[in-house]
């Protein structure tokens, strides 16, 4: 008991401290893609129990957050599904020189709300007998993308390509699937993995070597430099508990 | 321009017109029964065909996905009715618009039927016109103006349609890819140039269909 009651003061004692912060507490708006959507959420309620700080988070597409950041959107920093928009923002001047860094390392997963339906091989794939498989639009959206590439190394574009759906972004492609719309489809493995296992449903995670890398880059924004919180929130992605929270949401590092 | 917008382009009007055609076909008794009847179920129909006004598309196209999607009562009727399931489908955007687009339809048309008035009838049923005779030679000559506005409105709706069609579509080219979409799907993948012919043509379009609804001599406002 004693020892409980030890904690407790403790506990006490940090609150404390933590409140005396927070009279100099600050706001971070960010701007996150979609895929990080649950990972990001966890990260930013560890955040401000640590240091008090307020973040403010907008969840999309990639391109389309990139086209509301090169229209004055208020984002201190972004938190892309990819690596190359974070580099077109860099070469445009849109963010602090050098705050470029890798976050998250994505990885495809083939999935399906049907227990039992995928095989862990993706052999359904071949058979296609499926009325509609769900993707991320390939044009705005990297696991849209990682999605074709592999499609095209097992040699079965050709063959499934009339029975895509597509989804504005890979959140999307979770509800036509999570919906039974579309008996499978390509998503983040984030979205339907938690704590080394698989949630719901059944799963095919695809190999590595059949698409190319999914670098998720984050940057600070020019408007974020000023902003200490930001620059808190930057480093804290970097450290230790916001890796534990990725690498159990299945992203590498 | 890209095929694929042009492609966009004509699912587009393909779209609006099948379900402007449709509404007027629905429309009509719906607007004909809210504008004569006293029953008490009057208001809640009516406010029923409004909602659309009110709700975001996001709304309909969510409980559409649910209700038409497999496990929904929707789509189990027609998965056993063998017509498969209806989001991601040109049938399926062709039903959601009816939805979305039905006020903008039946209200001009039900406010054209009250403008006529009680006299009218009353005299050709004295002249012995049965009452459909009465509706066909009567009351859709004197509404007409009315269902000018009802088309060019719900033809206008369907086309600007964006929220429902996002939800439901699935981005299908040449099936479910209409203009509206396109035209979202050009600005995130930052291909600005295509996005500026297509949307500037849809501003041009808009601004000609009202000019054309506006412009028009006995126009006395389609929602008293």
């Amino acid at each position: 008991m004693s020892s409980r009651f030890c904690k407790l003061s403790i506990l006490a004692a940090a609150s404390l401290t933590l409140a005396s912060f927070s009279a100099h507490a600050d706001e971070v708006q960010i701007a996150v893609a979609a895929n990080f959507t649950a990972p990001m959420k966890a990260i930013a309620a560890l955040f401000e129990q640590d240091t008090g700080h307020k973040v403010t988070a907008s969840f999309g597409a990639t391109g389309g957050l990139y086209t509301q950041i090169k229209n004055g959107a208020p984002f201190d920093v972004f938190l892309a599904a990819d690596d190359s928009t974070p580099i077109k923002l860099e070469k445009e001047g849109a963010i602090i020189p050098g705050s470029r860094f890798t976050y998250a390392i994505g990885t495809l997963v083939l999935w399906s709300a049907t227990e039992g339906y995928l095989d862990g091989q993706g052999e359904v794939l071949k058979q296609g007998k499926f009325a509609h498989l769900a993707i991320a639009n390939p044009k705005t959206a990297p696991y849209g993308t990682a999605a074709i590439q592999t499609l095209t190394r097992l040699g079965l574009l050709e063959n499934v390509q009339d029975k895509f759906v597509q989804g504005e972004n890979i959140t999307q492609t979770y509800q036509f699937i999570s919906t039974g719309n579309a008996k499978l489809g390509f998503v983040a493995l984030s979205q339907v993995y938690k704590d080394g296992k698989i949630t719901s449903g059944s799963a095919w995670i695809v190999p590595g070597e059949l698409y190319e890398s999914i670098r998720q880059d984050a940057v600070l924004l020019s408007r974020g430099g000023s902003n200490p919180a930001a620059k808190a929130l930057v480093d804290y992605l970097k450290g230790q508990k916001a890796a534990a929270v990725i690498q159990s949401y299945g992203y590498g590092l | 321009m890209e095929a694929s917008s042009l492609s966009a382009i004509w699912l587009t009007l393909k779209l609006a017109s099948l379900v402007t055609a449709l509404l007027l076909l629905v429309g009509t008794p719906i607007a004909w029964w809210l504008s004569r009847t006293s029953s008490r179920w009057r208001g809640v129909i009516g406010a029923v065909v409004a909602l659309p006004l009110v709700l975001p598309p996001t709304v309909l196209g969510f409980y559409l996905l649910l209700l038409m999607g497999p496990h929904g009562p929707v789509g189990q009727l027609t998965h056993a009715l063998g017509w498969g399931v209806l989001p991601f489908s040109f049938t399926g955007l062709v039903i959601a618009s009816v939805f979305y687009s039905l006020p903008f339809v039946v209200q001009p048309i039900q406010n054209a039927f009250e403008a006529i008035g009680e006299r009218p009838l009353e005299v050709a049923a004295s002249l012995r016109a049965s009452p459909w005779d009465a509706f066909f030679s009567i009351a859709l000559p004197l509404a007409r103006p009315g269902f000018v506005t009802a088309a060019i409105l719900g033809f206008a709706h369907t086309v600007g349609e964006f929220g429902v069609v996002l939800m439901i579509g699935g981005n299908i080219p040449g099936k479910t890819q209409v203009l509206s979409v396109q035209i979202y799907n050009h600005v995130e993948a930052m291909e600005y140039q295509e996005a500026h012919i297509l949307a500037a043509g849809m501003v041009i379009f808009s601004f000609l269909v009202l000019l054309a609804l506006y412009g028009r001599r006995q126009y006395k406002g389609w929602s008293r």
